[in-house]
């Protein structure tokens, strides 16, 4: 059985084919400006990295804020849909799901047999979602890995004044021109960041165990930030973060094709 | 006499000095000092009169952006800051001004110097900084009845329109009239933050959009922002507009027809700049407060 | 005087509103010890008058700072607008 998960998000592509309940491959490629094309071209490389031909996908489930763009799909589910099927699955003892994209951040609170009991996201806002980091790593004219990193050298807590991220970019600017040092900004950036996605976990509810997904996820400044802020025994990092939402979507795919064929 | 320096593209500085004055034989000298963000103004007044103003950016320091807005209006007068009686701080720097006597909010000095500019009919003013959107309602002596300030979100503040400008190219004081170079009004931008419209303005271009086209939409967003804050506490005539964007026709003008109000606009061959509201209210202030103290003073 | 307090940004619109003039008879000032964010200063404002201001550095992080006692955190009402004698304080989320 060979299904496939597809996340259209706005800023990247994520595409899992499962081979029987197993990934077999997973790809990911720029969502740029024109998303149909991207996701066809991101499924054809999944597909032959897969070794796999077209013909033999049997069910494509989408998901992501762009998943209405792209036509040749069976299926579409919502991010928190995907996310608590893949997470679940991932790790039946969670309990809180956090998935923090480029331009989204979502929390949401899964009960012992994986059902979504509430959800909460920050979204439509860049301050609450990777954009902000990213922005403070371009602004610094530092790599976005290397600025998550060396955050976790400093032991300053600096608050951040601005809650915007276009503000915020003159006031990191403003730091290091008054000689803050490169990796106690990079901290107050990630606390403040930190910050608003905890805030959006406890509208949702906390409760444990924790994981987090999402492409901030791989970001080991922002991940240790949030376990400070969350104030939780751990904060599990889920395997391949970035492809929770395609990877729920393609076992969400699975189930689907198998009650398909139970009706036929 | 008027000097106008262009240091940036983005916008001129300004210094002005009122004709036939002679600070020396006046009663009493007041002065208002406004710290924004982008921009600082001074304002100094003879006898509540206004003697001279100065405009100038804001550098990375609050202190010695007020005492360059003091000195470029003092400039040539003979005047030191010492002369002053009475001195307010305002704006977001206003607890740096180092000669202040007292630190009023900007909120407050904005309904008083919008009353002495445009006139005791004046209950709405819209003012639109660099880093902060506000929308104030004042009765007939300036006085601040209700007010609302958006300083957290940069959409719908000077440093939003900078970012477009930036990624299209334009510069900021073309804005306004190239919004209007188009053949039909297009949708606003749908997106609030500024830095997913910056993305949109950039798909948009992708797609085939004229830039001229593109501020139109983004423009319409801003103005829509805007309407929103001033929707939440409701607009009264006279309604008047400050600050650095209530010189972007292209913005101004469509947040007048979405309200259905036109602002008052100064006299055009009046002196007073817009930008000055906040620090000709702290001079006013000063006035006030001054004249206070001198009565206190004679009743002793 | 109406002072609303707060922000508007691309999610959503988040002011505490405080009515000074009903503020103003009150001599409890509850609203200080009932916020847990402590959120709430007495302070005098530019006319004198000794009013409850939202602390300047919350006003731009009201949705965080509030979210602990909307309805998700537990909360019924709100302590804020539940201690306010004059009724004085709303929220507009």
């Amino acid at each position: 059985m060979i299904v496939v998960g597809i996340d259209v998000g706005s800023k990247n592509i994520h595409v899992v084919v499962l081979r029987d309940g197993e990934v077999a491959s997973r790809v990911a490629v720029p969502s740029g400006f024109e998303q149909e094309e991207a996701a066809r071209s991101g499924l054809a490389d999944a597909v032959a990295a897969a070794g796999v031909t077209h013909g033999d996908i049997e069910y494509v489930v989408a998901t992501g804020v762009g998943r209405k763009a792209i036509p040749f799909v069976q299926h579409r589910v919502t991010e928190v849909a995907a996310d608590a099927k893949g997470a679940f699955s991932l790790m039946p003892a969670v309990r809180t799901i956090i998935d923090v994209g480029a331009d989204e951040a979502r929390a949401i609170r899964v009960d012992a047999g994986g059902k979504v009991v509430d959800f909460a996201a920050n979204e439509k806002c860049a301050a609450g979602a990777g954009a902000f980091v990213e922005a403070m790593s371009r602004a610094l004219e530092v790599s976005l890995t290397r600025f998550g990193e060396i955050s976790l050298e400093s032991t300053e807590t600096i608050p951040m004044n601005a809650q915007c991220t276009v503000f915020a970019e003159s006031e990191v600017v403003s730091l290091i021109h008054s000689n803050t040092s490169l990796k106690d900004i990079a901290k107050a950036v990630h606390d403040a960041m930190a910050g608003r996605v905890s805030a959006m976990v406890r509208r949702a509810g906390l409760e444990e165990a924790v994981a987090i997904g999402g492409g901030v996820a791989c970001n080991v400044g922002f991940v240790k930030a949030l376990e400070e802020t969350l104030d939780v025994r751990e904060l599990h990092v889920l395997p391949d973060p970035e492809y929770l939402g395609a990877y729920g979507a393609a076992l969400i795919a699975a189930d689907l094709l198998v009650e398909r064929e139970d009706r036929a | 006499m008027t000097e106008e320096k262009h240091e940036f593209w983005r916008w001129s500085e300004r210094i002005w000095r009122a004709d036939g004055i002679d600070w020396k034989e006046a009663g009493s000298i007041t002065v208002g000092v406004d710290v924004g963000s982008v921009s600082s103004q001074a304002v100094v007044l003879t006898d509540g009169r206004l003697f001279a103003f100065c405009s100038t950016r804001t550098g990375s320091n609050s202190p010695d952006s007020a005492i360059k807005a003091v000195g470029g209006a003092l400039q040539g007068t003979g005047m030191t800051i010492e002369d002053a009686q009475y001195v307010v701080g305002t704006g977001y720097g206003r607890v740096n001004v180092p000669f202040a006597n007292r630190a009023i909010t900007e909120i407050a000095c904005h309904a008083r110097g919008a009353n002495f500019m445009a006139g005791s009919g004046v209950r709405t003013i819209l003012d639109m900084g660099g880093q902060d959107c506000k929308v104030i309602r004042c009765d007939d002596k300036g006085k601040v009845l209700n007010f609302i300030m958006n300083d957290k979100c940069a959409a719908g503040t000077g440093r939003g329109m900078e970012v477009i400008a930036d990624t299209l190219g334009v510069p900021i004081e073309d804005i306004g009239a190239r919004s209007f170079e188009i053949d039909e009004e297009p949708a606003p931008v749908s997106n609030v933050c500024t830095v997913f419209a910056k993305s949109e303005a950039t798909a948009l271009l992708k797609a085939g959009w004229s830039v001229n086209r593109v501020l139109a939409a983004y423009c319409s967003a801003m103005a829509e922002r805007v309407v929103s804050l001033i929707d939440r506490i409701g607009v009264e005539k006279d309604f008047f507009i400050t600050g650095g964007i209530a010189k972007n026709v292209g913005v101004v003008r469509r947040i007048e027809r979405k309200i259905g109000v036109e602002a008052v606009k100064l006299p055009a061959k009046s002196n007073l700049d817009p930008q000055i509201a906040g620090a000709l209210g702290a001079a006013l202030f000063a006035y006030a407060l001054l004249r206070k103290e001198q009565k206190a003073g004679a009743a002793a | 005087m109406i002072a609303n307090y707060g922000y508007r940004d691309g999610s959503g619109e988040y002011y505490v509103t405080i009515d000074t003039d009903r503020c103003i008879e009150c001599e409890a000032r509850w609203c200080v010890d009932a916020c847990p964010q402590s959120l709430f200063a007495i302070e005098a404002d530019d006319y004198d008058d000794e009013v409850a201001t939202i602390a300047v550095t919350a006003r731009k992080q009201l949705k965080e700072k509030c979210s602990g006692c909307k309805p998700s955190g537990g909360y019924e009402s709100l302590p804020c607008t539940t201690a306010c004698l004059p009724a004085a304080i709303t929220h507009s989320w």
